[in-house]
């Protein structure tokens, strides 16, 4: 029996009211998940649980309980407070999957200023442009990726701490210093600030297909829709082993990697090391996961290793898998079936969402390739595309559109009210993705509605790739589109005309492709340039990307009316 | 380390290492996709620049996260191919 149960009925009975007395909240008293994640399960007698079980990549283990985790935020937070870091400041944590980056992050929250996690393999530009426009006051960071924020801090006039937190020896200068934890005098108590439900928490960038990257803010009250899916859709309970494999540079690292786990008291395995499906099989295996939480990239490659290998460790604890990051293929539900003996389960949720909002549930009828159903709470339609009203014909494709109100929906985009204003049509939050709904109430994920990129669970933004293809010395124009990959949904493809005196060549191609990658990230780099003599455009000269994109996807063409003469 | 091993340890060293104190801890057995200092995706760069190197085709099912997970691997997999 699932901790849900029965699907209809729990979608018919919930609302969200019930969750915050499932959850021990009661309305006007302080909500803050630094403190729900820690010290309040310490209060539950559950100080000498394990939280978290951490691996490196070169093998090294360490082990924290729920006690270590709260007296470690603290003293996050209380020396984040001696350097005059105040509510609502943004704080950036770059770094790797390191034990720092989770007690920092309670930390942050603890005091009531805004975690701002960033994907420790982002480049300088992918930095500077989520910095520059959350005006962010501090960055956490570790030696090997100091270097590149020392870069560009003379371009960021409100950044006024580097904290380097694994190395104090290093020649600082001006803004920079380090603090270590292990030679930090411990806080056995502190008092988290007492913030509300709309007190702004975490701070995501996210792609679109226009404009850099948006930072869509959450607010503590967005545990409610974290704790519940994690209970719900996760079925997590108090004794199972939990991994969740992503990055928290990436939101569902720290919706589902830190604060819903947590939330419940649940121990977390974190491994910080590349992907080897041998390697992950043994996490699985040596930490006794039950749940796991991964991507349907990492099945894709798993399964290219075959059922073989998987038979080779014993995983008799797990129990409960699920996937994220983009639709799964009912080849990999199958696998999931085959080689462990239970499906993968998907969920489907985004930046903006902050929480699963449609997913398949554990108990319910599983239809390979489906997104599922809503979660109870979360009141979900598809709409026309055209004339955005409601559709209620089985099969119809339209656009996925949410009801306001769920506790974890962004309440801004930093920044940028005008575009957060165009994210909300006819009173419903427009998700950008297309989808149909089936007679019996399961959605069917068709794609984008826009030209963002999704790959490996990631979504790319065009704009971001074309501006930094600018800055390469040879590049005049560049268009990027997302490319079909059986691997990874879609890869990321350009489309360059070269300025006079370059040539397209083997060293040039390779060249335009790191200097992508080192600026921005892996994800973003180009897997393949093609060369033209000029890109399409129309005749106010604006470069045609859907002619691009529809050109590699076989599909039609459609208006090129307003493309410009030869 | 033969003279291919060395072109290919460089290569690494100049285009996945952020960290300069880093560049002596690596060597021709160090893991480079399993710890993450190269991932995946930059692993297609890291190809290409073998394919052009070396005029060779590296097939998809040689270009492995566990093929290319050491210099000393990645130089095995190139002169199979070479022949």
């Amino acid at each position: 029996m699932s901790n849900m149960g029965d699907y209809e009925a729990a979608y018919r009975d919930f609302d969200w009211e019930q969750a915050k007395g499932m959850l021990g909240y009661k309305d006007g008293d302080p909500i803050n998940i630094g403190y729900y994640c820690s010290d309040r399960i310490c209060e539950q007698g559950k100080g000498d649980k394990l939280a978290l079980i951490w691996e490196g990549f070169k093998g090294e283990v360490k082990k924290y309980t729920f006690d270590e985790l709260r007296v470690n935020s603290n003293t996050y937070a209380a020396f984040l407070r001696s350097i005059g870091v105040e509510a609502g400041d943004r704080i950036c944590i770059f770094m790797d999957k390191i034990p720092d980056l989770y007690f920092s992050f309670l930390g942050i929250l603890k005091i009531g200023a805004i975690a701002q996690p960033l994907f420790s393999a982002f480049g300088e530009e992918a930095l500077f442009t989520r910095m520059e426009n959350a005006e962010s006051s501090v960055i956490l960071t570790t030696k090997k990726h100091f270097r590149k924020v020392r870069r560009i801090k003379d371009k960021l006039p409100a950044l006024k701490h580097i904290i380097v937190v694994d190395n104090d020896e290093l020649k600082f200068q001006e803004r920079e210093s380090a603090f270590i934890l292990e030679k930090a005098d411990k806080v056995e108590k502190f008092d988290s600030l007492s913030t509300e439900l709309e007190s702004p928490s975490v701070l995501h960038y996210t792609s679109g297909t226009t404009g850099q990257p948006k930072g869509a803010l959450h607010v503590h009250g967005s545990l409610l829709c974290q704790y519940m899916t994690s209970k719900w859709a996760l079925d997590l309970r108090d004794d199972d082993i939990y991994w969740c494999t992503a990055d928290p540079g990436w939101v569902t690292g720290t919706s589902y990697g830190i604060i819903g786990p947590w939330s419940l008291g649940v121990t977390q395995v974190v491994y910080d090391g590349g992907f080897s499906s041998a390697k992950w099989y043994r996490i699985l295996q040596d930490y006794k996961v039950s749940v796991w939480y991964t991507a349907p990239t990492a099945i894709r490659l798993l399964m290219k290793d075959g059922t073989e290998l998987v038979k080779q460790f014993d995983l008799k604890k797990l129990r409960h898998m699920c996937s994220v990051g983009e639709p799964l293929n009912p080849e990999g539900v199958l696998w999931g079936e085959k080689a462990f003996g239970m499906p993968f389960y998907d969920t489907y949720w985004q930046t903006e969402t902050g929480a699963i909002v449609i997913t398949n549930f554990p108990g319910m009828e599983i239809r390979r390739g489906s997104m599922g159903k809503p979660f109870p709470g979360i009141e979900a339609v598809v709409l026309d595309l055209e004339t955005h009203e409601v559709i209620t014909e089985p099969k119809k494709v339209g656009l996925i559109a949410l009801k306001p109100g769920w506790p974890s929906m962004m309440r801004e985009y930093w920044n940028n009210p005008e575009i957060y204003k165009s994210k909300f049509i006819n009173g419903w939050y427009i998700t950008g993705d297309r989808s149909s709904i089936d007679k019996d109430g399961y959605f069917w994920f068709v794609g984008r509605d826009d030209d963002v990129i999704n790959t490996g669970g990631h979504l790319v933004g065009p704009f971001e790739i074309e501006s930094a293809l600018l800055e390469h010395e040879s590049v005049a124009e560049a268009a990027a589109i997302g490319k079909p990959d059986p691997v990874n949904m879609e890869v990321v493809k350009v489309f360059v005309a070269l300025k006079p005196g370059f040539e397209p060549s083997d060293d040039l191609e390779l060249s335009i492709m790191n200097f992508v990658r080192k600026r921005l990230s892996p994800l973003a780099m180009p897997q393949e340039i093609e060369f033209m003599e000029k890109l399409p455009k129309t005749r106010s000269g604006k470069i045609m990307r859907r002619l691009l994109k529809a050109k590699e996807w076989g599909e039609e063409i459609g208006d090129t009316s307003t493309l410009e003469d030869d | 380390m033969d003279e291919m091993e060395k072109t290919i340890l460089d290569y690494v060293i100049e285009e996945y290492i952020e960290d300069e104190d880093e560049d002596e801890e690596i060597g021709l057995d160090s893991p480079l996709i399993s710890s993450g200092i190269v991932d995946s995706f930059s692993m297609v760069s890291l190809k290409t620049f073998l394919e052009r190197k070396y005029k060779i085709s590296i097939p998809d099912d040689k270009a492995t996260p566990e093929a290319f997970d050491t210099v000393r691997k990645i130089g095995k997999v190139v002169r199979e191919i070479i022949g």
